[in-house]
């Protein structure tokens, strides 16, 4: 097929701005792995980066993981719950379920730094909630939430789940064993979904976390902005190519669910 | 079965989804709504009073940041919109071999916290960065911005470009070609066609995208705390004024403006676009 030349121009801006996004990114992985940045790779390649980052940070990085899994538990367990009720209350279509739904997007519509001085100054005077991890974990269920509910309302609004509760409800299935029997099988796609943001999301949470955290509860992006602040550009780099690899997996995974769940809906 | 449906019409039963919202309701109220009041509380508590909200107007320090917060996200939001859409129309509408591979590559960036952004400022237009090296090779002269308002410019275009790539991909698959094909048949040329089919057709995405990117932009804080912590934008000057002053009344005076700004914006921005989707409909 013959191309015109305003095609050429338009992947040629395409692939500049995949570039702008692209070669950051392939520098400081290579920077983590370079012996001297600033001598160039002729310096040859080292892990000692990679070593140095993990016997200085690795607590943050197990942190971040623990983290992240309880902000999933606990999005799901209260998420899920509300979810269902967002659709069901007065057949879906109750102002109160409209007024919910807004208020649970404020601590993503608002900026980190005013929900995390509002945290500290309600529940700083509490000195071991204020130190423990549960304070940063409160962060970013806040954050979270909403990622969760989201999906799993479009799956709720969207599926058969009427039909299906309805015929179970027929044969004698109470409130709750319909909740566990048919919702929560039925809307998995959603939760997925839910649960790759809300992982993603929390690993990277750094707005809330950096005003939360104290040097015990430090997260792994806090960590980031600590070696970037005060080691060389090389342990910088090691640290975010370790971050890169975390979230690669996840990354991929969720362009995999939006990807298998999208052409079965159009099916 | 009479008698379940009767009883389901009762009140209790009508109000037993409210159980379902309990946990999550709960937990919103007392660790967000009640400390954003206590927030609001203390931001009046301060030696001035109430009057500490209209300080970043009133104040000439708060006021230069407040406007260079507001010009730079509005740059920010007008580049981003303007490279987001050439980008996504051009994906959108053309096949080609390796295009899955350069979307991929073009969304990566979604999921990375400020603070990596701002080191991947830091990669290109740093001190040891990417651009110094190609203008020092090219002019003997290293260019190096990462560390002022230039990096922090860069930092949220490529915060933003992946998301409003997106939104403008997913709008632009609803677009009728027929409609362009009508204007063509017309003989209008392809700027009009443009302005006059494709533009407002895209105008809710663009809108609310936009929006996303302006409050994202006036609220975000890891970039700019990792590229330099003397940046004059807001958040910044909460963060002084927070850690550096530990004046705490006029640190939460200043969070909710930007909070309150941040809302407006986006809640504006949503009611327009939703409002002209209907009026589309």
């Amino acid at each position: 097929m013959k191309r015109s030349f305003r095609f050429y121009l338009q992947l040629a801006f395409a692939l500049l701005v995949c570039a702008f996004l692209i070669v950051p990114i392939v520098l400081s992985m290579l920077a983590g792995v370079t012996d001297n940045f600033f001598v160039g790779w002729s310096s040859g390649f080292t892990l000692r980066w990679v070593e140095q980052v993990w016997a200085t940070y690795q607590q943050t990085i197990w942190r971040s993981i623990a983290i992240a899994l309880a902000c999933l538990v606990v999005t799901t367990a209260a998420g899920v719950p509300l979810a269902y009720m967002l659709a069901r209350h007065r057949g879906g279509n109750s102002r109160l379920a409209r007024a919910f739904e807004e208020l649970l997007m404020m601590p993503v519509a608002v900026p980190g730094l005013a929900t995390a001085l509002a945290l500290i100054m309600a529940y700083g005077q509490y000195r071991e909630f204020r130190g423990s991890l549960l304070f940063v974990l409160v962060g970013h269920v806040l954050f979270t939430l909403p990622f969760m509910v989201r999906p799993v309302l479009a799956v709720m609004q969207s599926s058969q789940l009427p039909v299906l509760e309805e015929a179970a409800a027929s044969l004698g299935a109470g409130l709750w064993q319909r909740f566990f029997g048919i919702v929560v099988p039925n809307v998995f796609s959603g939760i997925l979904a839910g649960a790759l943001m809300v992982v993603t999301l929390s690993i990277g949470e750094f707005n809330i976390t950096w005003m939360l955290h104290t040097p015990l509860t430090m997260t792994l992006p806090v960590g980031l902005a600590d070696s970037y602040a005060s080691m060389r550009l090389e342990v910088g780099s090691a640290y975010t190519l370790i971050f890169f690899l975390m979230i690669i997996p996840l990354l991929i995974a969720m362009q995999w669910v939006t990807h298998t769940t999208r052409s079965r809906v159009r099916l | 079965m009479n008698r379940r449906s009767q009883k389901r019409r009762t009140p209790a039963g009508r109000h037993v989804y409210l159980l379902f919202a309990a946990p999550g309701m709960t937990l919103f109220l007392a660790f967000w709504l009640l400390p954003m009041l206590r927030l609001a509380g203390v931001g009046a508590s301060g030696p001035s009073g109430a009057a500490a909200y209209l300080a970043v107007l009133t104040n000439r320090h708060y006021f230069t940041s407040l406007v260079s917060t507001l010009l730079l996200s509005a740059a920010v939001t007008l580049a981003t919109l303007m490279i987001s859409s050439l980008v996504g129309l051009f994906l959108q509408r053309n096949r080609f071999a390796g295009k899955a591979l350069l979307l991929a590559m073009l969304t990566f960036p979604l999921a990375f916290p400020g603070v990596v952004v701002g080191f991947m400022v830091i990669m290109l237009a740093g001190r040891q960065g990417l651009i110094g090296a190609v203008t020092n090779w090219l002019f003997g002269d290293a260019w190096v911005f990462a560390y002022s308002l230039g990096g922090l410019f860069l930092g949220y275009l490529y915060f933003s470009i992946p998301r409003v790539i997106l939104t403008v991909m997913a709008a632009a698959e609803k677009l009728d070609p027929a409609l362009e094909e009508a204007a063509r048949s017309l003989g209008a040329d392809s700027l009009r066609v443009f302005v006059d089919i494709v533009l407002p057709a895209l105008a809710p995405a663009l809108v609310s995208s936009g929006a996303i990117c302006f409050a994202t932009s006036v609220g975000a804080f890891g970039t700019a705390f990792t590229l330099a912590t003397n940046i004059d934008v807001l958040p910044m000057a909460i963060y002084n004024e927070f850690t550096s002053y530990a004046n705490f009344s006029m640190a939460a005076a200043l969070s909710i403006v930007l909070g309150a700004m941040t809302w407006l914006v986006l809640a504006l921005a949503r009611s327009w676009s939703g409002n002209a989707a209907g009026a589309a409909a």
